[in-house]
Formats: C-alpha cells, structure tokens, sequence
C-alpha cells in the first residue's frame, strides 16, 4: 500500500538544464510517489527527453538536484530506461537482449532464466527467443524493449516515447500489454509522450510541460481506476472532455513553441 | 509416389532463374579462357616460352606435388602469413577498437597512422631485412604491417559508427568499460572490421610474395622469383596458381567466418 507519509521514488528539486545560452529545463520540482505512473507531456524541444535523461543518469543537471529511493535489495538497480525509437542490439538475439540488465549485474543464471523466460512470455515473443532484431516487426521490437527494462527489475522506469514510431494499432495494442504488466509490481513509472490520449489511458498523473524553456505548467490527476480497458476508455465522456482539456492547455505552449522557431528561423 | 510426383511441377531447362545461370556463366567462363589458351598454344600463336600450355602446367604442377617441394614451400608461406596475420591483427583489432572509444587516444595515434599509412608497405622490405635479418622475423613482420592498418582502421571507423543509443543503453544498464568493449563496441563494429580483415589478409598475401622473392630460400614467393632465375617458366604458372587459388580460398573461408561472427546483418 501507497501511503502518504512514505518518502517519494523521486523527489526532483528545483532541477534546471542548460546548454550554453539555451534553458532546456528551467526549475522544475516535483515528488513522485512510489507506484505512480507519472506521464509527462509537452511540445517537441521542451526539454522533456532531457530530463528523463538526467533521471537516468546519462546527463547531469546544472543546477539542483533529484534522489531516487535506493532499492531495498541489494543488487537492485535504481532505473532502467526504454528509449525512444530501436535501442535493441542488433548482434544479439531477443533473449540475449532482454537478459542484457541481469547479465550486466552479475545475475545468477538461474534467475536470468526464469525472469527472461516470464517477460518474453508476457509480450508473447517466447517463440522469437533467438531470433535477432531485424527479424522482428517494429511493435515486436519494441515489446523486448520493454521486456529489458522490467526483467531488470529496476525501482523506477523510465520511458521515453516508446511507441511514438509504432503505427496507430500497434500503438493501442502496446499501450494495452504495458498496463497488463505494469499491474504485475505497479513500479514507478516516468513516462515521456507527446500524445494526449496516451497519457490520459496510461497515468495516474499527468504533467504537462511548458515550451521551451521547459517548466512544469500543469499537474493534473487521471480519474480513471485501475486496472483500466484501454478499448472501453476510450468511449468515456469523461475521457474525452479530459484529453480537451489537456489539449488546450498543450495547445498554447505548441503555438508558442512555433512561433519560437519562427522568430529564430 | 506417382500422385506425390505429379503435384511438382516439373522444372524446364530453359526457365534458369537469373541467379542459377549467373553461376553456371561464371563457372564456365574461366574454363573456356583455359580452352582457348590451350588451343592457341598448341597451335603455336601463343609463345609457349612464355605462355606454357595449361596442360603443361598441370603436368609441372603434378610433378611438383609428387616431389613434395611445392607442399613445403605452400605450408611454409601460409604459417607465415598466419603468424604474421595474428601478430599484425590483434594490435589492430585492440587498437583499433580502442580508438574508437576513446577520443584522447584516438586524438593521440591517429595522427601517427594517418602519416605512416600512405607509405607503401613494399618500400620498407629492405630496412625489415636491415634490422630483423633474412629470417623468419623479417617475412612475419611485412604481413604484420600489411593487415595492421586495414584492420585497426576498420577497427575505429566501426566502432565510431555505432549509433550512440546503444552507448547510452550499455551505460543504463550499468555495463563496465570490459563489459562495453565486449558487448557493444566489438560486436557492433565487426561488420567492419570483418571488412579490414579481409583487406588485411589480401595485403599481407601480396606482401609475403613479394618479402619471399627477396630475402629468403623457401616459400612461394622464393619459388616464383627461383623459377624466373632458371628460366623455369612452367614453374613460375604454378607458384602464382597456388597463390591465386590459396587467396580464393581464404575468401570463401572469411566470408563463412563473417556468416559465423555477425549472424544477425540480414
């Protein structure tokens, strides 16, 4: 049980992001509890891929700070990432892919094989187990992305458009497996999309984000429970006045961020 | 079996795909080169001084294997170029790779082997004999030299073509600088450096042919540049026969090895 007195997975505190002249993040500060779903949106170039980036640990803030609440396992890892786009090795198979976390923290073989065996099982590909990634559709690849990323069993993951290349079916269908095994533990997830409706089926919260510079603008909760239909969500009304609203608030900080370009362009 | 057989549609001779006549034209064409070749030279167009009958040269080529010298002078040319391939290609391969990596090392080497590249390898024959003598050091080194650069080259530019995501996953999922090296920068770069090998293993073939003609009494290389002295021109066809076909079948060899170490390029 989440209770309110817990210390958060994240705590980001006044974190800014620059490169060179340009504010990519500007003081953001937020707490994410542990087991929440956090989606963060915003326009292209707001900073938002950055600051999943920084959470990751393959950039660094330039002013503040963020902590991650150290796994209780030792061994654990703090985070593990889906990218954005193909991020599978192509050299390796899609077991060896989705193995790759536990390999790399000096698993024991028998847990790599039971966890691997679990996820490839949960995205249906156990029968691509040795089949390399151009052998795959890219919704598959994708799928073992995901796979990666939780058989790690990292305490946050963090998600950045995972499925904003995939075609507007295989979009649903994945949304839809990553909520079934998302269930499974209900981690900590920091989740990184330009789409409205996506956000609204996949979080518990939603922030959205300025232009650039990149601050928060808005945090708002997702009224829908849990386990959720992807399929039926769809047809409430409530849905549908909630993705609006939220539109119209992105809608200002796009029309601001083009007339950003316009002006350098 | 009758009903089994008349469901296969039965294949014409004429209806070839393009693929399976392309290989019987390209097995045929050298042997009507042969054919004709025979021809002239019994007819005496050809200057058979010059220009021996192929059957004259098989016949050489026979008499050669019986008597055992050609075995021993193939076996001794193909040690060295094995020993010289790995003595040149490990360094490469690690140098190469590491280069890649790291920009202050690369920042530090590649200008030496930018500026020793151009010099033609055939051209440092005399100082190798100079300073490792007529032995065994002096043929290892010419192939060493020979597959060195292809290969650490390759080596580099395949590791800094890999797209960085994998970079940055390796780094979020924790994997050391063994585990990089290991995991991303030598699988991700062998389609390249399969390439250098490749290069690198037809450099240093010409390389040993041309340190046997000079500093040595055993070999191929000796054999052709021994055959031109005593006027042993059947001989001499024999010598560049075996290392034409000795560099044919180290191609099919790398190509399989290629299928075997980057099974997943499509």
């Amino acid at each position: 049980m989440v209770t309110g007195d817990v210390a958060p997975a994240i705590r980001i505190a006044n974190l800014s992001k620059f490169f060179g002249d340009l504010t990519a993040i500007d003081d953001v500060t937020i707490d994410i509890p542990t087991g929440e779903f956090l989606v963060i949106v915003g326009p292209s170039g707001c900073g938002k891929t950055t600051l999943l980036r920084i959470l990751a640990g393959l950039d660094q803030p330039s002013v503040g700070a963020f902590t991650v609440s150290t796994p209780k396992e030792l061994g654990r890892p703090e985070n593990s990432m889906v990218f954005q786009g193909d991020s599978l090795f192509p050299w390796m198979t899609v077991w060896d892919n989705a193995a790759y976390g536990l390999r790399m923290r000096g698993a024991p073989a028998a847990q790599i094989k039971e966890v691997v065996g679990h996820y490839l099982d949960r995205i249906g590909l156990t029968r691509f187990a040795k089949s390399y990634p151009h052998e795959l559709s890219g919704g598959m690849r994708q799928r073992v992305s995901i796979a990666r990323a939780f058989a790690n069993d990292p305490e946050i993951l963090l998600m950045d458009e995972p499925f904003s290349a995939l075609d507007a079916q295989n979009k649903l269908l994945l949304q839809e497996e990553l909520l079934r095994i998302w269930e499974e533990h209900k981690k900590t997830v920091v989740f990184i999309t330009h789409s409205v409706d996506e956000a609204v089926i996949l979080g518990d919260r939603i922030m959205i984000m300025t232009a650039q510079p990149g601050r928060v603008k808005m945090l708002l909760r997702v009224p829908f429970g849990r386990p959720r239909n992807v399929m039926e969500l769809a047809r409430d009304a409530q849905f549908g006045n909630l993705v609006h609203d939220i539109w119209m608030q992105l809608r200002e900080e796009v029309d601001r961020a083009r007339s950003q370009n316009e002006m350098n362009g | 079996m009758s009903q089994v057989a008349s469901v296969i549609p039965q294949a014409k001779p004429w209806t070839l795909n393009r693929r399976s006549r392309e290989r019987i034209i390209s097995f045929l064409s050298p042997i009507a080169l042969l054919l004709l070749w025979e021809v002239l030279a019994r007819l005496g167009i050809l200057d058979t001084r010059f220009f021996p009958a192929p059957s004259q040269i098989l016949s050489t080529l026979l008499t050669m294997m019986t008597s055992g010298e050609l075995l021993d002078d193939t076996l001794i040319s193909m040690t060295r170029l094995a020993v010289g391939f790995l003595v040149g290609g490990i360094p490469a391969l690690i140098i190469g790779v590491v280069m890649g990596l790291n920009s202050t090392l690369r920042a530090m080497i590649d200008p030496l082997i930018a500026a020793t590249y151009p010099i033609p390898k055939s051209s440092i024959l005399p100082l190798a004999l100079l300073v490792l003598g007529l032995g065994e050091a002096s043929k290892i080194f010419m192939v060493a030299i020979g597959v060195f650069y292809p290969i650490a080259m390759n080596s580099m530019a395949g590791v800094r073509e890999i797209n960085r995501v994998y970079l940055d996953v390796g780094h979020n999922f924790k994997a050391g600088r063994w585990d990089v090296f290991r995991t991303i920068a030598l699988p991700g770069a062998m389609p390249m450096i399969m390439t250098g090998v490749k290069l690198g293993v037809g450099m240093g073939l010409v390389l040993i042919a041309i340190a046997e003609m000079v500093g040595a009494k055993s070999g191929l290389g000796y054999l052709i540049w021994n055959a031109w002295e005593t006027f042993a021109v059947d001989q001499m066809y024999v010598g560049l026969f075996v290392i034409a076909l000795i560099g044919f079948a180290l191609t099919l060899i790398l190509n399989e090895l290629e299928k075997i170490l980057v099974p997943w390029k499509p």
